[in-house]
């Protein structure tokens, strides 16, 4: 065996190889986690916008910031289970941590500012599997793809001078994507409650309920409230935390109920597209009752770790083909391992 | 015992089947958490069963390692060379067993479940702890650019045998030795 190298063009090629074949993987490697496509949209890019909306608040979540824990359980009835076979969903109780919050980005926000809120819940089956959803008070998403979220959210950032939004941004964000009309439409009617719990909680996105057999429905839900609906009072509106003292008040009288409500698509229906409601008059399923009974301050609720993750699902379920809810999970992701960070480095324990 | 010219046949056939996963493993990872598409949750999904095959592969692995004959290295090697070529594979190891595990206890801190699709769920290695996850979540992510770039260290030492020196140091993996 030789191991002497003769310098010829041979050989040069050889250790060209040896070093080339090494360097196409290392930059296929960087392409793919998007460190040579700086224009391209990644999670990084959506918790930015997100943070340059709604500042950055070390330890908090980039977008609902501001909420309460609240703990309790799902008693199904068994209707849901025919079309799906998750443990929960068949007749029993499954105990839930969710958490309240109101949509942006300042833990601080006063109650009354925001329209927009949210119902976060999971599920821990017995078998170690959980459902986590993350639902919102509105009947309809304002944007369908990832991409008009983001640039959503751009055109609305505060300007530098003025400290407002553009106007004129938002002006031509809207003709460039009419499908956000109805949200708007819907905002400019819609006059919060009083309380988060009389709000109806919508999962916007659709997702695909599975059975034994492994036939799928698509579907939708709603968290439908026991209790009715009052308008956002006068003295609301001077008490920036009206939300986290109704629900604590209302806690003390009992527990808050709310139906589990599936909303089943029919042939034509489509699943990726979260800017359009289905019809009316399609068919639902009650599926059971989601029984809420305590509240704890988020700071030291158990609600606090959790990334309400809508694709964290049971055997049972599957998404939709929305695009949303990749982008959701990814920037989720990103928005936990940031705040989860950032606590422990608030506590001095980091790597 | 007899001096081995090649490594054992289903050690290699490890060594090769690894190399394809864990390579595959580092681009979905590094994909998966940046990306907002479809191909996400696909990625994700993918993640933590082969995560999970890896771990098993290279125990069987080490224990093949320890148990069959393992060809020397040329005598043409110097010693710190040699010294060098035994501790990254250590490393290697110790990166191939220690990644599956940070992965598993940094999902069972975090509180998710560790799901591999059909409703198998593995159960969680630690306690519910944000200080924990804080730790291990980047800690993931550094073992992993770690991996990859000791990786190709070993990838382009291995060319260099293959193609430069041809003294059957590549050989010894692949079994095929040109006369």
């Amino acid at each position: 065996m030789n191991s002497k190298v003769h310098l010829n063009r041979q050989t040069v090629v050889r250790l060209a190889l040896v070093g080339i074949i090494p360097l196409i993987l290392f930059l296929l490697f960087l392409w793919t986690g998007g460190w040579l496509t700086p224009q391209r949209l990644t999670s990084d890019k959506l918790v930015d916008v997100l943070q340059q909306s709604g500042g950055v608040h070390k330890g908090y979540r980039r977008n609902h910031a501001k909420g309460m824990c609240v703990l309790g359980s799902f008693i199904s009835n068994g209707n849901a289970s025919v079309l799906s076979r998750a443990s929960l969903f068949s007749k029993g109780e499954t105990a839930v941590t969710g958490r309240f919050a109101i949509a942006g980005g300042a833990p601080a926000a006063p109650d009354y500012t925001v329209p927009v809120r949210s119902m976060a819940l999971s599920f821990q089956q017995s078998n170690g599997e959980q459902w986590r959803t993350g639902m919102n008070a509105m009947p309809f998403f304002p944007v369908s793809s990832v991409e008009s979220f983001f640039e959503l959210q751009t055109a609305t950032l505060p300007d530098a001078a003025t400290g407002k939004p553009n106007p004129e941004k938002l002006r031509s964000f809207v003709m460039n994507h009419p499908e956000i009309k109805p949200f708007f439409a819907w905002a400019k009617q819609y006059t919060p409650s009083s309380s988060w719990a009389s709000d109806r909680f919508n999962s916007l996105n659709a997702f695909r309920l599975i059975d034994k057999a492994g036939h799928e429905q698509l579907v939708r839900w709603s968290m439908v409230p026991h209790a009715g609906f009052t308008p956002i009072s006068d003295a609301d509106k001077q008490n920036s935390d009206f939300l986290q003292q109704d629900l604590q008040h209302r806690l003390g009288q009992g527990a808050l109920k709310w139906d589990l409500v599936f909303t089943l698509a029919q042939a034509g229906d489509k699943g990726d597209d979260a800017t359009k409601a289905w019809p009316a008059d399609r068919k639902t399923i009650n599926a059971g009752t989601l029984v809420l009974n305590k509240a704890i301050p988020q700071q030291q609720g158990p609600c606090n770790d959790i990334n309400y993750d809508p694709l964290i699902l049971p055997d049972g379920m599957a998404p939709s083909a929305d695009p949303i809810l990749n982008a959701r999970s990814s920037a989720y992701a990103k928005s936990y391992n940031l705040r989860t960070h950032e606590q422990a480095q608030q506590k001095g324990e980091t790597l | 015992m007899k001096q081995a010219v090649y490594f054992h046949p289903a050690l290699r056939v490890l060594h090769w089947l690894m190399a394809a996963a864990i390579l595959m493993m580092l681009f979905i990872g590094v994909a998966m958490v940046s990306i907002v598409s479809s191909a996400h949750s696909l990625l994700v999904s993918i993640h933590k069963p082969l995560g999970v095959m890896i771990l098993l592969l290279v125990i069987v692995r080490l224990w093949l390692r320890f148990t069959t004959a393992k060809p020397a290295l040329p005598a043409s090697i110097p010693a710190w060379q040699r010294g060098m070529a035994h501790l990254s594979h250590w490393m290697l190891y110790l990166m191939m067993v220690a990644q599956p595990l940070i992965g598993w206890a940094m999902l069972s801190a975090a509180g998710y479940p560790v799901t591999l699709g059909n409703g198998i769920v593995l159960p969680p290695i630690m306690d519910i702890s944000n200080d924990r996850y804080a730790i291990l979540r980047p800690l993931h992510t550094w073992v992993a650019l770690a991996l990859f770039a000791m990786i190709m260290l070993h990838l382009a030492a291995a060319l260099l045998h293959a193609f430069v020196l041809r003294d059957g140091v590549f050989s010894s993996m692949t079994g095929h030795r040109k006369p």
